[in-house]
């Protein structure tokens, strides 16, 4: 036997948990070791989505459609497919300018516009006020039922029970004094309420689990599994009737769907889960497939309860809606009915509690402050702390929010089944979604389209749901449903223009949202759009490329005294919390109070949105801009403004980019800096030890005029010689500077390659004779003309020709020219028997100046630049050179020239050779 | 960053397959009153396209480790 005092214990005892539960989340926030900061938590605050309408109520539209119950959950879990793209949008945008509910979103994002504020608020408490009452309702409904235990109760008068003696009267209170302990401490609401949350996802749990339990307890105990309850319920043919979906639902089916997709966007309790209590962006990308797995847990045994129940009771005479709790109770298994009441009490209070906070912040921000702020002038009173008062206004409207819920339960609400008040709730939030959605997306959509469009739709909605609700009342005469007001049948309110074959929910979704999406729309496109309404667009739609750059959200030119900020603060913060805030802004900007003679932009911009954070963002404005001597800007200034910041945010990023390439540049160019010491070191060697030679020998002819007349002929003809390596070593240094400014004159013609090589053999034949060097010619008989320079080519193979006569060894040294024809040009290679060059030094043996030592040899003569020379030339013919060495046994340089160009013409032009194509030199 | 665009572009995708699957007119072929593995067709239907759908936004969603720790 359950005695009432155990289940009010429980009961009282459970939500004394809840308190102790958040107490403890708060205390560890605030010695910073946050227990809600993490995705799971996160996810499981989010299933503040389901309610008791999910816990009682999914059974009772089961047992009555089949899987009627299912477009609410399936809907959610669509909205998080696309959720990464929205939802972190807006919570970017709540955090960046400290945005606490819905209606300071839409108030915020078109304008910062009271009046839009005022009206989200008015149609959210309008909407959620018999949703929460539906809450008290389902405690109450199930405490009574309980109390029976274990005789099951039939449908349960209300009028019966006095108010004082209801436990669903004192729960509320409880509720009232839990949402004020944990939701309302500060004001500065972007603190968040890490004990509410904590509290709120200890409840998630305890609801699944309980649901969970008495599922597999139906299931598995009371039948075989669930092939047994559906085997079982075949058998009777109206319970297979709600295995299929009725062929006219699909139209309902999908708007239920797209309802609930909608409604976990902007439901004002999951606005503030999921982006007010949001701790971590990140925290998003787990809960957003965590959170649809809850809700697929949590309705795996909706169908098997819903069956188990009507095949348990067949007469109908116990609720549907009660069959979670009931089917234990009449199995006599105490324990399991106990936990699915508390299960229940906990999806239930999740929702009174998170909901009633959100609407009260609402209410205070977007509908009372702003009165306040109108009644008195705001000079007025400037040193009243108003700190006080604000709380009070939100301890205020939580305990009148739930009273009157209780009351609308009390008075009202009996009509309904759980179900339906929810989905009429859905219905109204849903109006929402245009602005919202718009707001992000469009920059076009204006303050006037979201308001009237916004109005149209609850008018229609309250029109299509509620007045026909006042017939169930007794308060109009049914007339008005069935012929329509003063007889006009195309207004009944169920078949709006003679709309038909929709269900009440989806026909007013349909014609609500229509007129909202309509009128939205075509205002927007064609009224007028204030300065402010486009800054905030502009901030909010592309909100990822300004936040975190763009420190500042309002537009002005002006300043304000600091002493006049800082009481506006503490009238609102209270002036210790306000003083707090300064001085952790001054530590953070390195200002001095006494020397800042005035705020500047930067500073207004921060308090007002430490005040959007307490008293709304319209609000806020109101306030601020009655301390600053501001001058508005016009919307091109602050589009410039915007425009500039992403301007300085693109240079800043160019400026990095050149930063780099300049820093390489600097460290090319001092490379080559060294490079050129070097290269003059060696090129005033090179030049001084001929000049000095031929000074000297002149010298010596000067001073011995008897001097033997085959001696000075042998002198002079040093000095000839000398200056004419001279000639050379200067007439380097020339092309090599005007191929690098790219000014050396090209003589471009056709070119035999035979021609070239013996012209270039015939230059170097003294040097071979003089180191008696044996040179092995391997030409073929013809080759294709092509196009080039030939005199420059000439000078390529000399280059190549001397630096293999350097290099051989006195009388035993060998090169081999060989010249090959190619499918797309000629291969001329230059191969000698000289000491070979290491790997490091083939590397770089092209470039300019670099002469590769010889620890025995030492430094080569020469000045470095004829393989640089001889690489410009090949490559200016479209060719390419390479060396191939092996110390020790000699080098081949090759190079490739194609047939190319204006060559092709002659291609076919060849001209034969006399000579066998082999010489000895 | 193109991580980012091809998860929008799967999860997109992923949304449309959703809004297909779970409305008419597919959701008329599985409208049978019959019995699957002792369960009506339409449950079974929705419940494990369900299911699926979430283990592949799950699958989407994550960031692989190697772009995590940039």
């Amino acid at each position: 036997m359950l005695e009432t005092g155990t289940i009010l214990l429980c009961a009282f005892g459970y939500v004394g948990l809840l308190f102790v539960i958040a107490w403890y989340g708060r205390k560890r926030a605030d010695i910073g070791r946050s227990i809600i900061s993490n995705p799971s938590i996160y996810a499981l605050s989010l299933a503040v989505y389901c309610t008791a309408w999910t816990f009682y109520g999914s059974v009772g539209r089961a047992a009555q459609t089949g899987l009627g119950f299912l477009p609410t959950y399936i809907g959610p879990t669509l909205t998080a497919a696309v959720g990464g793209l929205v939802l972190r949008k807006i919570i970017r945008i709540s955090k960046t300018h400290r945005i606490t509910s819905i209606a300071d979103f839409i108030a915020s994002r078109y304008g910062k516009s009271a009046r839009l504020g005022g009206t989200v608020s008015v149609i959210a408490v309008l909407a959620v006020l018999p949703y929460i009452s539906l809450q008290l309702k389902a405690i109450s409904t199930s405490f009574l039922l309980i109390k029976g235990y274990p005789k099951i109760a039939g449908p349960i008068n209300f009028a019966e029970v006095p108010v004082l003696g209801d436990t669903a009267f004192y729960v509320a209170l409880l509720l009232a004094v839990f949402a004020i302990l944990f939701g309302t401490r500060h004001l500065d609401a972007a603190e968040r309420h890490e004990g509410l949350v904590a509290a709120i996802a200890f409840e998630s749990v305890v609801k699944l689990v309980a649901f969970v339990t008495v599922g597999a307890f139906v299931t598995f105990v009371m039948y075989d599994g669930f092939g047994d309850i559906f085997r079982q319920a075949s058998a009777h043919s109206e319970l297979r009737g709600i295995w299929t979906l009725p062929s006219g639902g699909y139209f309902n089916w999908m708007i239920q769907i797209f309802l609930s997709m909608v409604a976990v966007l902007v439901l004002p309790r999951q606005f503030q889960v999921t982006v007010v209590e949001n701790v971590n962006e990140e925290h998003l990308n787990k809960a957003l497939w965590l959170f649809p797995l809850y809700l697929f847990a949590i309705n795996i045994f909706v169908l098997p309860i819903a069956f188990g129940g009507m095949m348990h009771f067949p007469d109908g005479s116990v609720e549907a809606d009660t069959f979670v709790l009931s089917l234990p109770m009449t199995m006599h298994q105490e324990e399991l009915a106990l936990f699915a009441f508390l299960g229940g009490m906990s999806a239930a209070t999740g929702m009174v509690i998170v909901e009633t906070i959100a609407i009260s912040t609402m209410i205070c921000n977007d509908l009372v402050i702003p009165v306040l702020l109108r009644l008195q002038s705001p000079s007025q009173e400037v040193d009243k702390d108003l700190s006080h008062l604000l709380l009070n206004i939100r301890r205020g409207s939580i305990v009148m929010v739930l009273l009157l819920a209780y009351a609308y339960f009390r008075y009202v609400g009996e009509f309904y089944t759980l179900v339906s008040i929810g989905l009429v709730s859905f219905a109204a939030v849903a109006q929402f979604a245009p602005a919202i959605l718009g707001g992000l997306f469009w920059r076009t959509a204006n303050r006037k389209g979201a308001l009237l469009g916004m109005i149209a739709g609850f008018a229609v909605w309250g029109y299509t749901l509620v007045l026909p609700s006042l017939v169930q009342a007794g308060l109009l005469s049914i007339s008005f449903v069935t012929e329509g007001p003063y007889g006009v049948g195309w207004l009944r309110p169920f078949s709006l223009f003679g709309l038909q074959g929709l269900d009440h929910i989806a026909h007013a979704v349909f014609w609500s949202l229509l007129a909202n999406v309509g009128i939205f729309i075509t205002v927007s496109l064609f009224s007028e759009t204030s300065t402010m309404e486009q800054t905030q667009a502009a901030l909010f739609v592309d909100v990822f490329r300004y936040s975190g750059e763009v420190q500042r959200s309002s537009f002005w030119r002006g300043t304000a005294s600091i002493p006049d900020l800082q009481s506006l603060l503490g009238r609102f913060l209270g002036s210790h919390r306000a003083q707090e805030a300064l001085l952790e802004y001054g530590k953070q900007h390195n200002l001095k109070w006494d020397n800042e003679p005035a705020a500047d932009v930067e500073l207004v911009d921060w308090a007002e949105k430490l005040l959007a954070g307490a008293i709304g963002s319209a609000s806020a404005r109101v306030m601020v801009s009655s301390v600053v001597k501001e001058e508005p800007l016009g919307t091109e200034e602050i589009m410039d403004i915007l425009d500039e910041t992403r301007q300085v945010i693109l240079y800043s990023r160019q400026l990095e980019r050149t930063t780099a390439e300049l820093k390489e540049a600097n460290e090319r160019l001092k490379e080559l800096d060294r490079l050129k010491d070097d290269f003059i070191s060696t090129v005033t060697h090179e030049l001084r030890t001929p000049l000095t030679s031929v000074r000297s020998l002149a010298e010596i002819l000067r001073d011995n005029p008897g001097l033997e007349i085959t001696q000075q002929r042998q002198f002079t003809s040093i000095i000839i010689k000398e200056s004419e390596r001279l000639t050379r070593l200067i007439s380097q240094v020339l092309d090599v500077q005007k191929i690098e400014a790219g000014r050396l004159e090209w003589r471009m013609a056709e070119v035999d390659m035979l021609d070239v090589v013996q012209d270039a053999v015939a230059a170097t034949k003294r040097l071979m004779e003089d180191k008696q060097i044996h040179l092995n010619l391997r030409l073929p008989k013809s080759v294709p003309l092509i196009f080039g320079d030939a005199d420059r080519l000439i000078q390529v193979l000399v280059n190549l020709l001397s630096n293999a006569v350097k290099f051989c060894p006195q009388q035993e040294g060998r090169i081999e020219v060989d010249l090959r024809v190619e499918a797309e040009g000629l291969r001329v290679s230059v191969k000698d028997n000289g000491p070979g060059i290491s790997q490091e030094g083939q590397a770089i043996i092209f470039e300019k100046f670099r002469q590769v030592e010889d620890s025995r040899r030492g430094r080569p003569s020469g000045s470095g630049l004829g393989l640089a020379i001889t690489r410009s030339i090949v490559e200016h013919h479209g060719g390419s050179i390479e060396v191939d060495s092996r110390p020790g046994a000699g080098s081949t340089f090759t190079f490739y020239l194609p047939r190319k160009g204006d060559g092709e013409k002659s291609l076919d032009k060849t001209r034969s050779q006399g000579d066998d194509g082999q010489q000895t030199g | 960053m193109i991580h980012n665009v091809l998860k929008r572009g799967r999860l997109g995708a992923l949304f449309l397959l959703g809004m297909v699957l779970f409305n008419y007119p597919i959701l008329s072929l599985f409208n049978r009153s019959i019995l699957v593995f002792g369960i009506p067709l339409l449950y079974l239907f929705l419940f494990l396209v369900w299911l699926g759908f979430i283990a592949l936004i799950a699958l989407f969603s994550k960031t692989p480790r190697s772009l995590r720790e940039q």
